[in-house]
C-alpha cells in the first residue's frame, strides 16, 4: 500500500516501471527464440566480429601500430619498399599497391560499412513503414501516388539508378546511404508492408480506437506502426545486405567519393591491373572480397532468423 | 434533466452501393438500414433484435459515428440541447466522444494484441487527454475492479491473449465505461462467449448501467437476451423496424407476424406467456433495390394482395404503447 501510493506521487512511474518490465520480458523471450536458431547466431557472430574490428582499429593505431606505417589511407612502411607485398609478420595481410597495410585498410573500412548500413536501413525502415501505413490507411489518391512511384522504382533495377545518381553527383558515404535508403523505401518491401497494414486497418480494434476518440494520427502511430514494426525490422536486415553490396559495386566502379572502403580496395587493385592475377595477388582481392560477402550475408542470415520469429509458421518444430 | 429522450433517431438510412467503382456510378444499393425512427430515454435500455444481416450493427455504428448515414439524423442530448451527430463541430465532437461509447461483439479482435490491459482500458482517457498518467492508472484500476477483474494490479499489465473470453469482454466493458459515457451501444456483447458465463456478463452490464446511469442500445439476435436486458425492444427486419414497444408487452402479446415467428423459435420459460407456433419460410437475404411492397412479404404467413400492391407499411401505434408496421394488425 505504501509502496503503491509513493509510486503514484512521483508521476506514474509505476506505469513506466511495469512497461519496462514487460519490454525486458518480451526482449528475453525473443532472444530465446533467436538463440534457438544457429543461422541467426552465425550471422550475429560475424556482425560482432566486424564490429570488434571497427573498435580495435583506433586502439591499435594509438598503441602498437606506428601511424606513419599503418595509416590505412597514406601509410607507408620504409622496411618494405616493394609493394604490393604478400603477408608477412609486420603486415599480416600484406600491403597494398601503394604500400598501405591491408589489415589496417580492412579494419578502417568496416566502420564505413556500418555507418552506411545503419543509416540506409534506418531511412528505409522509417520510410517504408510510414509510406505503407499511410497508403493503406488513406487509400485513394495518396495510395495511388505512392504505389505508382513504387511500381516505377521496382521496374528499374536499383543498382542502375544508383550508378546514374553517383555518376552525376560524387556521393559521400552518408549521401549514398540516404539515396539507397530512399530507393529501397519505394521498393518491394513497401508493397508487403502496405498489404500488412491493410489487414490491420480492418481489425475491429481500429474501430474501437476511433470510438475511444482517437484521430488518424493516433491510429497510425499507436495501432498501425507498432504492428508493422516486426516485419519492418525484417526488411531492414535485407536492405542492409543490399546497401553493403551496392556500395561495393559503386566503389569498385570508382563512382564514390569515399576515403577507404572494401570496394575502394578492390577498385585500386583493378586500376593498377592486379585484379586478373589472383594466384600471385590473392591478398589484394581475397580479404576485401571475403569481407563484403561475409558482412552482407551476415545481415541476411540475421534477417532470415528474424523472419522465423516474425512469421511463426516458418518455425519448424 | 428532463423527460426528453437522450437519443433521437430520425429517418436514418444506410445504403451500401453494390457495384460501381472509380469510373461508374453505382446503379444498385443494399438498403441495409432503411428509414429508422426511434428514441431512447435517459437510463433506458433499448434492445435492437433481428436476424443476422438485418442491419443492427450498421445502425449501431451510425449511432456512434463509425459510419456516416446516407440519410436521416442521429441526435444526442448534451446539457439542454441536442447535437446532430453527423454534422458536428470541434466542440461538440469532444462532447460526443465523452458521452458515446461502444462494446464490440468480438472480444478477441477488438483489442490490439500489442497493448496491455491498462493501455486498452485507458485509451479513451489517454486520447481524450483526461488526467495524468497516474490518475489514469488509478481510474483504470478502479474500473477493472468494478467489472470483477480483481485484484486490478494482476490484470493491468497483461496482454489480452493472456485472458479468457469472458475476462476480455469484462475488459471491453470497463473500457467503454471508463469515461462514464451517457450512452453505450453494445453490439451482441455476449454472443461469442461461452453460454455458462453469458448471464454473469449480462448481469454485470445491468448493474453498471444502474450505478453509472448509462443508457444502452443493446443489439442482439436473441429475444431471450433482450428480454433480460432491455426495457423496450425494437424488432428489425431487412433494414426496417417492424415492431417496437415495452419488453413485456412485445413478448407476451406480439403483433407483427415476424415477431411472432421469432418468438416461436425461442423457448421462453414462462408459463404465463402463451403463443402459437408460427412458421415462416426461407431465410433473410439482402434488401437490394427493394420492391415498393412490405419487406416481409416473401416470408409472411398472413400476406394478401393489399400487401403486395402497397409500399412497405408505416410504423403505427396499435395500442398498449406498441408501434407495428403491418397492414393486417388492427389499431386497438
Ligand atoms: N461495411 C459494409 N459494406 C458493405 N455492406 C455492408 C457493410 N456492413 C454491412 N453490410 C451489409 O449490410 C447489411 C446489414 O449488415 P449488418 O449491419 O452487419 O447486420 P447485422 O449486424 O444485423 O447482422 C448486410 O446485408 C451486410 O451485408
Ligand atoms: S404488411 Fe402484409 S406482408 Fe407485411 S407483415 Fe403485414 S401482413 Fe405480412
Ligand atoms: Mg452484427
Amino acid at each position: 500500500m505504501t509502496n503503491s501510493s509513493s509510486n503514484r506521487s512521483n508521476g506514474g512511474s509505476s506505469v513506466w516501471q511495469a512497461r519496462w518490465a514487460l519490454f525486458r520480458k518480451s526482449a528475453a523471450a525473443n532472444w530465446a527464440l533467436f538463440a534457438e536458431n544457429p543461422v541467426g547466431l552465425i550471422g550475429l557472430g560475424i556482425i560482432l566480429f566486424f564490429l570488434l574490428l571497427v573498435i580495435l582499429h583506433p586502439i591499435l593505431l594509438n598503441t602498437v601500430w606506428d601511424p606513419n606505417v599503418y595509416n590505412p589511407i597514406n601509410g607507408f612502411d620504409p622496411q618494405s619498399p616493394v609493394n604490393p607485398a604478400p603477408p608477412s609478420a609486420r603486415h599480416l595481410l600484406g600491403t597494398a599497391p601503394q604500400g598501405q597495410d591491408i589489415l589496417s585498410q580492412l579494419m578502417f573500412s568496416a566502420r564505413n560499412e556500418f555507418i552506411l548500413a545503419v543509416l540506409a536501413a534506418t531511412v528505409t525502415v522509417t520510410m517504408t513503414t510510414t509510406l505503407g501505413a499511410i497508403a493503406a490507411y488513406y487509400g485513394g489518391v495518396i495510395d495511388n501516388v505512392i504505389m505508382r512511384i513504387v511500381d516505377l522504382v521496382i521496374m528499374v533495377p536499383a543498382l542502375s539508378i544508383l550508378i546514374v545518381v553517383s555518376g552525376l553527383f560524387e556521393l559521400s558515404i552518408v549521401q549514398l546511404a540516404l539515396v539507397i535508403g530512399l530507393i529501397s523505401a519505394f521498393g518491394a518491401s513497401t508493397v508487403v508492408i502496405k498489404s500488412q497494414a491493410l489487414s490491420i486497418k480492418v481489425k475491429p480494434y481500429i474501430e474501437a480506437a476511433r470510438v475511444a476518440g482517437g484521430g488518424d494520427f493516433h491510429i497510425i502511430f499507436r495501432h498501425l506502426l507498432p504492428n508493422l514494426m516486426p516485419i519492418a525490422l525484417l526488411y531492414m536486415m535485407f536492405s542492409v545486405t543490399g546497401a553493403i553490396f551496392s556500395e561495393a559495386v559503386l566503389a569498385f566502379l570508382g563512382l564514390l567519393e569515399v576515403d577507404m572502403s572494401w570496394g575502394i580496395m578492390l577498385n585500386t587493385t583493378r586500376n593498377l591491373g592486379f585484379i586478373l592475377d589472383f594466384s600471385n595477388r590473392w591478398y589484394l582481392i581475397f580479404p576485401a572480397g571475403l569481407s563484403i560477402t561475409l558482412l552482407s550475408s551476415a545481415f541476411y542470415l540475421v534477417g532470415r532468423a528474424l523472419d522465423e520469429i516474425v512469421n511463426p509458421r516458418l518455425r519448424q518444430r | 434533466m428532463s423527460n426528453q429522450p437522450l437519443i433521437k433517431v430520425e429517418g436514418l438510412r444506410k445504403l451500401y452501393p453494390i457495384d460501381g467503382g472509380v469510373f461508374r456510378k453505382p446503379s444498385s444499393f443494399n438498403h441495409a438500414v432503411d428509414g429508422l425512427n426511434f428514441e431512447i430515454g435517459h437510463g433506458e435500455s433499448l434492445g435492437l433484435v433481428g436476424e443476422s444481416g438485418c442491419g443492427k450493427s450498421t445502425t449501431g455504428k451510425m449511432l456512434v459515428k463509425l459510419f456516416e448515414p446516407s440519410d436521416g439524423s442521429v441526435k444526442l442530448q448534451v446539457g439542454d440541447s441536442y447535437i446532430n451527430v453527423s454534422n458536428i463541430d470541434r466542440n461538440s465532437r469532444k462532447d460526443f466522444r465523452r458521452n458515446v461509447q461502444m462494446i464490440f461483439q468480438d472480444p478477441y479482435e477488438s483489442m490490439n494484441p500489442r497493448m496491455t490491459i491498462f493501455d486498452i482500458v485507458g485509451e479513451p482517457l489517454a486520447v481524450q487527454d483526461i488526467g495524468t498518467i497516474s490518475e489514469r492508472e488509478e481510474r483504470v484500476a478502479e474500473f477493472l475492479e468494478m467489472v470483477g477483474l480483481t485484484p486490478a494490479s494482476s490484470f493491468m499489465f497483461r496482454y489480452p491473449h493472456e485472458l479468457s473470453g469472458g475476462q476480455r469482454q469484462r475488459v471491453a466493458i470497463a473500457r467503454a465505461l471508463v469515461i462514464e459515457p451517457a450512452f453505450v451501444v453494445a453490439d451482441e456483447p455476449t454472443s461469442m462467449l461461452d453460454v455458462s458465463i453469458r448471464t454473469g456478463v449480462m448481469k454485470l452490464m445491468q448493474d453498471l448501467a444502474e450505478r453509472l446511469n448509462v443508457t444502452y442500445l443493446y443489439i442482439t439476435h436473441d429475444l431471450a437476451v433482450a428480454r433480460y436486458m432491455c426495457d423496450r425492444i425494437a424488432v428489425m427486419y431487412l433494414g426496417k423496424i417492424v415492431e417496437i414497444g415495452p419488453t413485456e408487452e412485445l413478448l407476451s402479446n406480439p403483433r407483427h407476424p415476424y415477431t411472432k415467428a421469432l418468438l416461436s423459435a425461442v423457448p421462453i420459460p414462462d408459463p404465463r406467456i402463451k403463443r402459437d407456433a408460427v412458421q415462416i419460410e426461407g431465410g433473410i437475404s439482402k434488401a437490394i433495390d427493394p420492391q415498393p411492397q412490405c419487406r416481409f412479404y416473401a416470408r409472411c404467413p398472413i400476406r394478401d394482395e393489399h400487401c403486395k400492391t402497397h409500399d412497405h407499411p408505416p410504423l403505427e401505434v396499435k395500442g398498449n404503447g406498441m408501434q407495428v408496421a403491418c397492414y393486417k394488425v388492427p389499431v386497438e
